[in-house]
């Protein structure tokens, strides 16, 4: 793939996409999607498409992974082959361990694991086609699957990523903006408890602009924790509206 | 003592439902004098108690339930069945034999199969155990006839209704002798296939739309409608 | 994962409520740290780092390779993390797991990311062949805080290291007669925070690790930036949680840095 020829952002925070520098790319959620999981949701995002399913609680194969006293969460996120520029093995690398590791403890705290001991909850995030952010909204998509499977919750847990671009502070870059980027930093939140459950940085950045990092990724996080609800209750609204009719 | 849904409203987990001195009924949590819904469903409040009829949910096992389910293996000791919970249950073969009777497998396979489909209740469960069945009592057993469909276990009193109106027009309209698991299995056995079909029909109607009002009458509707259908094309 | 018995994870809980720790240190102090360079000959740079009672090797090796298709004119770098099984009983034979992989890839983008290493200055023909540093982590002993240790060794191993002279003569990789050291151009250094009853610790020791619900990371370059952050554990951080960890760390880095770089 050839680099971005000239400037992603401009001196007015406008990036090559169109987007201002506090912009979402557009987003679309739906749950429910697959018949076999016990829960299920599907996000695009820009040119993301993930797809995560939930089975669970269940009991846990093999025994000897039971925990006594609360479930235990387990967490596989992986990029399909065809996902990327240059085709990907199948095989999991060690950035896909890693995420899959960080993406399990962002999820964890949500849920009522003590509700059910010496069972398991399986949580799958297929990455289907990739362009920058997409722990972010695996973990976004995935926790509505939790919801999905009826696993009880304290809160949703929504994802976002903020960074710098071209010396300027931007929400949710896209692969580009991430490669020619100077520091990208994924955050996950959980809104009621003021709960920050993932966050990461690479790149560059002085403390203050860290601090603003931060602050941007939250704003988009509201956003897209609104987007989740109602991902959550379209089904429902959908057919109230038709049995009115 | 502010609440923020009306009943029945729609809530997803996290929603604050209220605030204040509230007690956190079924599929909320209190934190901080704060009450929130942990799954999504239709809120519910009674008198101080504020809980979420979950749209979304699986089956717990409790003592005393009644509950279809599926063998999956044949122990040395009894069986193992696949009850729709996160925990297999365990029905011992002492509780179909004599105390004394020492049972060989095969014997076992004769009495229930992998496959069968058996109606049990719950005898004990808790948190280090998996659920224990019974099928002493009367009704209880094996399986002939019938099929099952499964539904998420906590619409099974919308499909009772309002002193068992629901089901009582089911079985009427329908013709079908219907059996309600607590685990969410529900057996039907009619005179005939097309007979079943009409009530896994309404009863599916009824698990889409059972955050709705009025639902009995629209099922009893779609039902009448149905077989008026089936004996214009007789 | 062992047991850590209940009363002690009580007293270490109570105590942090205070601002105390059970072996005595504040809440922003260190273990004592203990930096040996160049402990293995035939490795090009190493070095062996006790941090407290955690020991970490970091053994570097140079080779020749391919450069990535993206940066067809730098050096590669590869760090592995070896969670040996005599370190601890709860380490197990076998090919690195998600821990030992989480740890290589947080060293590595300290390193990375604080472009530590002028890797555009081991090209040897651009497009073809570049020098790859290959950095080998070997935990020894696990008392807590493994991610501090290790690139703390990884920084003394790379500032150890020396490679050959090398000059490509009509197409061909030449060695020539001498060493030269590896091109290092910043210093980051790691420092972790864990969270337990309500307040951040530095450098956890392995019974605070057992008991914390979260920990943090933030790794700095040598000019006080950030350059990698790395939030773990199953608890979660608030916004000013994470500024004050990362206010400390700018300074606790510093003091670190002097144990390596005059």
């Amino acid at each position: 793939m050839p680099k971005a020829e000239g400037k992603l952002i401009d001196k007015d925070g406008v990036r090559i996409d169109g987007r201002k520098f506090n912009e979402l790319r557009p987003t679309t959620i739906q749950v429910g999607i697959l018949s076999n999981a016990d829960g299920s949701a599907y996000i695009e995002q820009g040119k993301n498409k993930i797809l995560t399913a939930v089975y669970g609680p269940h009991e846990v194969h093999p025994k000897h992974l039971a925990l006594p006293d609360r479930s235990r969460l387990r967490c596989r996120y992986h990029m399909a082959p065809f996902s990327v520029d240059e085709r990907k093995s199948p095989a999991p690398s060690r950035r896909e361990v890693e995420l899959s590791k960080v993406i399990r403890w962002a999820l964890e705290p949500s849920i009522f694991l003590e509700y059910y001991p010496r069972t398991s909850i399986d949580l799958f995030i297929e990455v289907l086609q990739a362009n920058g952010g997409t722990r972010c909204a695996g973990i976004t998509a995935a926790s509505l699957a939790l919801a999905d499977a009826g696993v009880p919750m304290r809160d949703l847990t929504v994802a976002c990523a903020a960074g710098k671009l071209e010396g300027q502070l931007v929400l949710d870059l896209n692969d580009s903006e991430d490669k020619e980027g100077e520091a990208d930093v994924p955050l996950a939140y959980m809104p009621n408890l003021n709960a920050i459950t993932l966050l990461q940085m690479d790149g560059q950045l002085t403390l203050e602009e860290f601090e603003k990092a931060i602050k941007l990724s939250l704003e988009g996080c509201t956003q897209l924790y609104k987007m989740q609800k109602e991902a959550l209750k379209a089904k429902y609204v959908v057919v109230k509206e038709e049995v009115k009719e | 003592m502010p609440t923020f849904y009306e009943r029945r409203q729609l809530v997803t987990p996290g929603d604050l439902v209220a605030e204040g001195n509230y007690i956190a009924g079924e599929n909320t949590f209190k934190e901080n004098e704060k009450l929130y819904a942990t799954r999504v469903g239709l809120v519910e409040y009674e008198e101080r108690k504020v809980s979420v009829v979950a749209l979304k949910s699986f089956y717990i096992p409790e003592v005393g339930d009644t509950v279809i389910g599926k063998v999956m293996e044949i122990t040395l000791g009894g069986w193992i069945l696949d009850i729709d919970a996160p925990y297999p249950a365990v029905l011992r073969a002492s509780d179909v034999m004599e105390r004394s009777y020492r049972p060989q497998k095969n014997e076992l396979s004769s009495i229930f199969d992998i496959g069968d489909l058996v109606i049990a209740k719950i005898v004990s469960y808790d948190r280090t155990r998996d659920p224990l069945l019974t099928v002493r009592e009367p009704g209880l057993g094996k399986i002939t006839r019938g099929q099952i469909i499964e539904i998420t276990s906590t619409k099974i009193p919308r499909i009772i209704g309002r002193k068992g109106s629901m089901i009582s027009m089911i079985k009427r309209e329908t013709g079908c002798h219907i059996l309600l698991g607590q685990n969410g299995v529900v057996l039907i056995s009619g005179k005939n296939l097309e007979d079943e079909q009409l009530a896994v029909m309404a009863i599916r109607k009824i698990e889409d739309e059972s955050h709705t009002s009025g639902l009995t009458d629209r099922v009893a509707e779609m039902l009448k409608k149905e077989k008026e259908g089936e004996i214009k094309n007789a | 994962m062992s047991m850590i018995i209940r009363v002690k994870q009580q007293q270490i809980a109570q105590l942090m409520s205070k601002g105390k720790r059970l072996d005595g240190r504040g809440l922003n102090d260190y273990r004592e740290i203990k930096v040996e360079m160049g402990v293995i000959e035939k490795a090009e740079g190493s070095s062996r780092v006790l941090l407290g009672k955690t020991e970490v090797l970091v053994g570097v090796k140079i080779g020749i390779g391919k450069p990535f298709p993206d940066t067809p004119n730098e050096g590669v770098l590869t760090v592995n993390v070896e969670l040996v099984p005599l370190a601890s009983p709860t380490f197990e034979p076998g090919p690195p797991k998600e821990d030992a992989i989480e740890l290589a890839r947080v060293v590595d983008r300290g390193i990375r990311e604080s472009k530590a290493i002028d890797l555009g200055k081991l090209c040897l023909e651009p497009g073809k062949k570049v020098l790859v540093v290959f950095v080998d982590v070997y935990v020894l002993n696990y008392d807590g805080n493994l991610i501090d240790a290790s690139a703390i060794a990884t920084l003394g191993a790379l500032l150890n290291a020396k490679m050959f002279k090398y000059e490509v003569e009509e197409g061909e990789v030449k060695v020539k007669p001498g060493y030269t050291p590896l091109p290092m151009q910043n210093y980051p250094i790691a420092v972790t925070f864990a969270k337990i009853n309500g307040k951040l610790a530095v450098d956890p020791w392995l019974e605070e690790e057992q008991v914390m619900d979260a920990r943090l990371t933030i790794t700095i370059e040598k000019e006080g930036k950030i350059c990698a952050v790395q939030k773990g554990g199953t608890g979660y951080f608030t916004t000013e949680y994470i500024l004050e960890a990362a206010k400390i760390a700018k300074e606790k880095a510093s003091e670190i840095r002097k144990l390596l770089v005059k």
